[in-house]
């Protein structure tokens, strides 16, 4: 137990990588499931003990191998480094009982093990996104994710899902080149990679070019990597031609972390400078982040592709992150975390629920699920509760990120920043409002008025995020106060 | 003061032009294997980047040798073979998805692509 | 049982019955409509007792749990909260007796969703009554909006859609933009969303401030339908009638012109008000409500139009009084809460009736229909006079407070306004009464009506639900059911005419002697 206990925060990078190959070792589907199912339920179980860690005794600084840094590779994990770690491995530990059915379904039975693989690939890579300390190894944990997601992608049943992981693939690479560009000129000024390192040598070096074009270079790369609008492209259609299952994992936590690594690189490495500040860039970001906010949802409203429509919403979600990054006092930041939490759960739900309508009436597209409240019932009112949190409904997830985020704007004095939020979330009331419409008031086609629901294999994960997106809707003071705590520690940073 | 200096800053000059013009293919082009190489430029131009800001004048190969005091350092050349491995994974893969777009669209002109996309609705 | 216990068992109730609905629904109607009927009857029991218990003074205060770090889901009981709960849960067990009639006799589908939504919104309603804070509150408004929105679009034709649409937007909309903004900027301004006496904003903020968080609220406050945000009044009013009665009088824009008082006394303060003028703009735009709402009522011609019309006015009375920010006028708003709760759901019942027994929706149609539904005829006509404001009835009480609040201030336009009001009050309604007793009958226009709804109706067996005829020829008045629920609020009207007092003792606490 206390081996555990002290190599806890590599445990969680190692666990899911050193089990992948395994599945494809015994190259079968339902051993693979079931392997990858145990592996993330573990991790999960691991994850929780590292919250209670960091909860217990604040920062945990790991030296991978003995090697202290800046010289060896450390894993640092905050406050919000396990809240995102702990995202990651709960959506994993819901998705993978979820995936076998809606799998079995969508993918060709020879490549399912290939699935599971990649799923364990791509949820290692994300952990380890999270929980580094060193710059460089940021990037080798995101080209690990995203290489499995473009694979992941590329398993959807849709001839489209190819040119889609393709295109991502094109896009992401070169974002992350981007990244190691910047890098590369930080490395160069100031010799480190070490990220709390970086952050006493940066200000003696700050006024120099080749700091202001490395952080243009990451920002950008990172902006590909989470979609910021206009840097979004890639986002609908690999969400809308994945599978489900991968939709549901993937729009559950892979824009969340990199918008992790961007805070963690924004406010830890280069916290001491406070570059939204020194360089005068916060009104572009926040520009990008409210354009991004009214252009995904209104590109959303016109979608008649219902996971299409959630993606084009997603892109909107990650402009109420960003904003709330960007504003820069501490219950906006709060709120901009606290969403990343909350998006995880409602968007996973809904993903999750899609996907139960595409493994009974195989389809998504908005005409096809006419009649959907009496067809699927559970199904449907999934779609409806999963829809109130994206507007924001009170007890909802949604509402708890939109308190944090509108106090902040009012705080800081920005009353029409608030007012474009609130705006931005009645255009959620519109595409959610068309669904629900489409399913509650519009009678089915001919011949599909049979009452079939998914299998509980499927609802009952979906169930479980809804349920837990409505909890932390309820009583949202353990998020609400780690949220909060780890703003001021990466605001205090910057002061 | 800068000492204008042979090779002085040509790396670097030739790291951005590389770094443009593997943009370039990768946005101006329509063969989707044309794209790829151009992210393969793209990509080779940063490892050369690394590798120039290596460099320290006198110094030698990062070996431990009696006599010498200088060395290049080491560490971006380590940094280096990691994104070259990722490269050619990510080259591999993008190859391999080329290959069944060519298998299921008939075509890897990126245009060609996009209107039967449109087809499918 | 203790308060605290009882203040979580009136939310349990209606909760617990909307799931015991659900599920005895699609079993048999008739365990369901009992089950509505029980819960309906226990709820305004555990109520009653509540409302005992603050006249004595107690107030009760729970906190369900943390929302967010230092503000909770809280319910503390005071007489403003206890009024609007008491007539929500009263009016409930008499709407519910009213809609089995009016849906088994209209042949209605998806009964067992209707019920459950109204359970709902009733249990909504019962958590606005009681929030102690803006949180709690507005959590429970916004509920509310949802839980309603299939009952408006209850029979999803392009028009009940379109209803909903119009319904969900604009309360929806407001509330998010204008409400839930100012809730959060007074939680920067103030550090608390508490209700406290003599309001939480006093002294707290600039006068500036204050000015714009008052606008905001009483604008975001969508379901007090003050002009220009009353169009989803009239569009919900393709809902079927029990749903109208649930908006009009026991529910909806009581929950919004409740807010309204709440929000001036407890969060503002009136003292607040009163010293920095924020409200006084608005009352111009509610007295402007009143008078424009009661000239669009008599341009039209469907009963039902005509009285939501009727109701955007009234609701600006209650507005008024909140905005005249004196003791008297928000006394006169809190009466005119009950009173016109009673008038307004008696006319609603009686158009209702008219609707599914007469087959009648136009005031035009009705003449001579009063010598067929004598009872129903009479009713609305008690009613209407209590809306006008003639005593012995009800609404003579809040009229004279609100006009008393005018005179104290010093704002003589606003008599005038109550006054010209009234007379257009007659204006509109009397001339139904008319029609329906004095009119000539059209028969060619009745004959072919009548012939048509018989081919799709089936005449009801249930004996509770059969016409009465009062063994007169030519009588064919609605069913007990219906007439039971029309002739009891009717004589609630009167009844109140003669408790008002009680009422403003009951309200002493918080507005003084």
């Amino acid at each position: 137990m206390s081996f555990i206990a002290e190599h806890i925060s590599v445990l969680v990078v190692i666990v899911p990588l050193m089990a992948a190959p395994l599945c494809v070792i015994v190259r079968h589907g339902a051993v693979s499931w079931g392997w990858a199912t145990l592996v993330c339920l573990a991790n999960f179980g691991l994850s929780i003990l590292l919250m209670q860690q960091v909860l217990a005794n604040g920062t945990i600084v790991y030296d991978l191998g003995g090697w202290e840094g800046p010289w060896g590779i450390v894993y640092h994990i905050d406050e919000v480094g396990a809240l995102v770690v702990l995202i990651v491995s709960a959506i994993a530990a819901i998705v993978m009982p979820y995936a076998k059915e809606s799998i079995e379904r969508e993918i060709p039975k020879e490549r399912h093990y290939l699935a599971y693989c990649m799923m364990l690939l791509c949820i290692a890579g994300l952990i380890g996104m999270a929980v580094t300390g060193d710059a460089f190894n940021l990037f080798v944990f995101l080209e690990v994710s995203s290489l499995a997601t473009y694979v992941l992608i590329a398993l959807g049943n849709d001839r489209r899902a190819l040119t889609a992981a393709l295109r991502y693939l094109i896009l992401g690479t070169v974002g992350a080149t981007f990244y190691v560009i910047g890098l590369g000129m930080i490395y160069m000024m100031t010799g480190s990679l070490n990220m709390t390192d970086l952050a006493s040598l940066l200000p003696a070096v700050q006024n120099t070019g080749t700091v202001h074009v490395a952080l243009a270079f990451i920002v950008v790369g990172f902006g590909l990597k989470l979609a910021l609008f206009p840097l979004h492209v890639w986002l609908p259609n690999a969400y809308t031609f994945a599978p489900s299952a991968v939709t549901a994992f993937l729009a559950a936590t892979a824009t969340k972390v990199a918008v992790y690594a961007l805070i963690r690189l924004i406010f830890t490495v280069f916290g001491d400078i406070d570059p939204l500040e020194t360089y005068g860039v916060r009104a572009a970001v926040m520009v990008l982040a409210i354009a991004g906010m009214f252009a995904g949802s209104l590109i959303a409203i016109y979608q008649s592709n219902v996971k299409r429509l959630l993606a084009y919403s997603s892109v909107a979600q990650v402009g109420y992150m960003i904003l709330g990054i960007s504003i820069g006092n501490a219950p906006a930041m709060a709120g901009g975390i606290i969403h990343m939490f909350n998006h995880a759960l409602m968007k996973g739900a809904l993903f999750m629920a899609l996907g139960c309508v595409f493994y009974v009436i195989g389809s998504v597209k908005l005409e096809d699920m006419a009649g959907l409240g009496k067809r699927m019932p559970l199904t449907a009112a999934a779609i409806v509760a999963g829809g109130f949190s994206l507007i924001g409904v009170p007890l909802t997830v949604g509402f708890i990120s939109k308190f944090y985020l509108v106090e902040g704007a009012l705080a800081a004095g920005m009353w029409p920043v608030a007012l474009l939020i609130m705006l931005s979330s009645l255009l959620a009331v519109i595409y959610v409002w068309r669904v629900v419409e489409v399913m509650y008031f519009r009678s089915p086609a001919i011949g599909c008025e049979t009452r079939t629901e998914a299998p509980m294999s499927l609802l009952v994960p979906t169930y479980i995020l809804l349920g837990a997106a409505f909890w932390f809707g309820i009583d949202a003071t353990f998020t609400g106060d780690v949220a909060m705590s780890a703003a001021q520690t990466l605001l205090g940073g910057s002061k | 003061m800068i000492e204008y200096e042979f090779p002085g800053l040509l790396n670097y000059w030739i790291v951005f032009l590389l770094m443009m013009i593997g943009l370039y293919i990768v946005i101006g082009h329509e063969n989707l294997i044309k794209k790829i190489v151009g992210l393969n430029v793209f990509q080779v131009s940063v490892f050369v980047f690394y590798i120039s800001m290596a460099k320290i004048k006198g110094g030698t190969a990062p070996i431990l040798a009696d006599g010498i005091e200088v060395y290049s350092n080491p560490l971006p050349h380590v940094l280096i073979l990691t994104a070259i491995v990722v490269g050619v994974a990510t080259t591999a893969l993008g190859l391999a998805l080329v290959v069944r777009v060519q298998e299921s669209f008939g075509t890897i002109e990126d245009d060609e692509v996009r209107e039967q996309e449109e087809q499918d609705g | 049982m203790s308060p605290e216990t009882l203040i979580l068992l009136s939310l349990a109730i209606p909760f617990i019955g909307a799931l015991l609905i659900l599920f005895a629904g699609p079993a048999s109607a008739n365990v369901r409509d009992g089950l509505t009927v029980v819960t309906a009857v226990v709820l305004f029991g555990v109520v009653w007792h509540l409302i005992q218990l603050v006249d004595v003074g107690e107030r009760p205060s729970i906190s369900l749990v943390e929302m967010l770090p230092g503000l909770s889901i809280t319910f503390t009981l005071e007489p403003l909260g206890m009024i609007f709960a008491g007539i929500a849960s009263f009016l409930w067990i008499v709407t519910s007796f009213y809609a089995f009639g009016y849906m088994r006799g209209h042949h209605e589908s998806n009964q067992t969703r209707f019920f459950f939504c109204f359970a709902i919104a009733i249990m909504s309603a019962i958590g606005i009554a009681y929030a102690g804070n803006m949180l709690t509150l507005f959590v429970f408004y916004e509920v509310l909006t949802i839980s309603t929105f299939p009952l408006v679009a209850h029979s999803g034709t392009d028009e009940a859609r379109r209803a909903g649409r119009v319904y969900l937007g604009i309360l929806i909309g407001t509330s998010i933009t204008f409400l839930l903004t100012a809730v959060i900027w007074t939680y920067v301004e103030v550090g608390t969303l508490d209700f406290r006496e003599g309001g939480i904003l006093a002294g707290n903020a600039p006068a500036g401030v204050i000015a714009v968080l008052f606008g905001l609220y009483i604008y975001g406050i969508g379901k007090a339908a003050l002009m220009p945000f009353h169009r989803w009044l009239p569009a919900a009013m393709v809902a079927p009638t029990p749903v109208s009665a649930l908006l009009h009088a026991v529910a909806v824009v009581k929950a919004g012109v409740f807010s309204v008082v709440k929000v001036s006394v407890y969060i503002f303060g009136l003292d607040t008000l009163q010293s920095t003028g924020a409200s006084t703009w608005l009352a111009y735009v509610a007295g402007a409500t009143i008078l424009l709402a009661s000239l669009v009522a008599m341009t039209k011609d469907n009963l039902k139009a005509r009285l939501a019309y009727s109701t955007i006015s009234q609701l600006s009375y209650i507005v008024l009084g909140a905005m005249l920010a004196t003791n008297i006028g928000a006394l006169g708003s809190t009466l005119h809460i009950v009173m016109h709760a009673f008038g307004k759901i008696t006319l609603f019942f009686c158009a209702g009736a008219i609707i599914v027994f007469a087959h009648k929706t136009e005031i035009s149609d009705m003449r001579g229909l009063g010598r067929k539904m004598p009872v129903t005829f009479f009713c609305f006509f008690i009613a209407s006079l209590s809306i006008i404001g003639l005593p012995p009835l009800g609404g003579t009480w809040s009229k004279w407070y609100l006009a008393l609040a005018a005179a104290e201030t010093d704002q003589v336009i606003f008599i005038a306004v109550l006054m010209i009001s009234s007379l257009l009050n007659i204006a509109y309604l009397m001339p139904v009464v008319l029609y329906g007793f004095f009119g000539k009958e059209k028969p060619e226009a009745h004959h072919a009506h009548d012939h048509d709804d018989h081919a799709h109706h089936a005449p009801p067996d249930h004996p509770m639900l059969r016409h009465l005829t009062f063994g007169r020829p030519g009588v064919a008045e609605a069913p007990v059911m219906c007439l039971a629920p029309i002739v009891l609020t009717t004589v609630g009207c009167f009844v109140l005419f003669f408790y008002a007092d009680r009422i403003r003792l009951f309200l002493e606490p918080v507005f003084g002697g």
